[in-house]
């Protein structure tokens, strides 16, 4: 019972301390699951980041499944899951109820619109960020120009560009192998 | 019906959102098309909110849209259903496929995923720009071309990313903050 408490508290700090996700994430959880609990090594903790990032959903999400089904089964991975979800869910809850209080007042309706702003920056650089590290070769670049048109010009649904290019990532290499 | 909606939504993004970070905004952007649980502009809202609060951007917009959708029982469903897929896969994973990221077949489908997330994310990216830089409505309205372009927006757009791209470690929360205030000064 205590440990189960205790992956739920220790999660809990993480999805409510770190802000942006993703990377952000890693120094808090060396912190809490490496040198305070030595729930896992270092080592471990970095394959559970790397299978959290290669398989579908959120990385915080998997990496606390992960360490929660390590420790305790699979109630164990839902109480980390939880944990790690509760922080966004209480805090979100409370800013929707604000925010739909005074959303109208013109002074906050003036301040998103310059937020929307900065908010295309924040993306525009995401995107920049993601195009170094993720485009190797001529077939990504096909492949991004496909998407991004498929996307843009004919409203294509994201999961079957994603069932697509996992089919041509697949097939590309057999190809390759053959050759 | 609605919660059946909601779930149904926000699993298939939990079991499809691949790489973390904006990877599930081009979903959201999805679901936002197809139900008015929330506007774009909401959409584009919850980024900044998401960068300025702890927590990932997926999580948040489900909390979200589950509550405008169907109160606190819809914000309940939404984010159990998008992390509902993550658990049973990396419970799977943990269980039989330990070394699951060194597998060949995975790594050969992630050659592919990987510039597919970033196109697609870029095409989200395209989406919110619309919103905060032109004016389409306007530009419907009146059919001046000059009407299409929101100027203000593009004159700060253009300081607040050179400023991005030049002090890279600052925190995304001073450029949401600098707009937010830009937006006030010049009533935007």
């Amino acid at each position: 019972m205590k440990e189960y408490w205790t992956l739920f508290w220790t999660f809990c700090r993480i999805g409510g301390l770190t802000f942006g996700g993703g990377y952000a994430m890693l120094p808090m959880l060396e912190k809490e699951v490496v040198e305070r609990h030595h729930w896992t090594t270092q080592d471990q903790l970095l394959d559970y980041f790397a299978i959290g990032q290669c398989t579908p959903g959120i990385i915080a999400v998997n990496t606390a499944t992960f360490i929660g089904y390590n420790r305790r089964g699979v109630l164990g991975a839902i109480i980390a899951t939880l944990g790690v979800v509760f922080p966004s869910f209480v805090i979100i809850s409370l800013i929707s109820a604000v925010l739909s209080n005074f959303a109208h007042i013109a002074m906050v309706q003036h301040a998103f619109s310059g937020i929307r702003v900065a908010v295309c920056g924040l993306i525009l650089q995401a995107v920049i960020k993601l195009l170094k590290s993720s485009v190797k070769n001529a077939m990504g670049w096909i492949l991004l120009a496909l998407t991004f048109l498929a996307v843009v010009l004919f409203d294509l649904s994201p999961v079957i560009v994603v069932v697509a290019a996992a089919l041509t990532g697949i097939l590309a290499s057999r190809g390759r192998q053959k050759a | 019906m609605i919660f059946l909606q909601l779930f149904y939504e926000f699993f298939k993004t939990g079991l499809f959102a691949v790489g973390g970070g904006l990877a599930t905004l081009p979903f959201l952007n999805d679901i936002c098309q197809k139900y008015d649980w929330f506007t774009e502009q909401m959409l584009a809202d919850m980024i900044a909110i998401s960068e300025s609060t702890p927590g990932p951007i997926g999580i948040n917009m489900a909390t979200y849209a589950g509550y405008q959708a169907a109160g606190l029982l819809g914000s309940i469903v939404a984010t159990c259903s998008l992390v509902a897929p993550s658990i049973i896969v990396i419970v799977l994973i943990a269980r039989f496929l330990s070394k699951f990221n060194e597998h060949p077949l995975v790594k050969s489908a992630f050659s592919g995923l990987r510039p597919a997330v970033t196109g697609l994310i870029a095409a989200a990216a395209v989406s919110v720009m619309k919103l905060a830089l032109l004016r389409i409505p306007a530009f419907e309205a009146s059919g001046q071309v000059l009407d299409l372009f929101n100027l203000p927006a593009i004159a700060l757009f253009i300081v607040l990313f050179a400023a991005m791209m030049k002090w890279k470690k600052l925190h995304p929360v001073v450029f949401i903050l600098a707009g937010a205030a830009a937006g006030i000064v010049f009533k935007m």
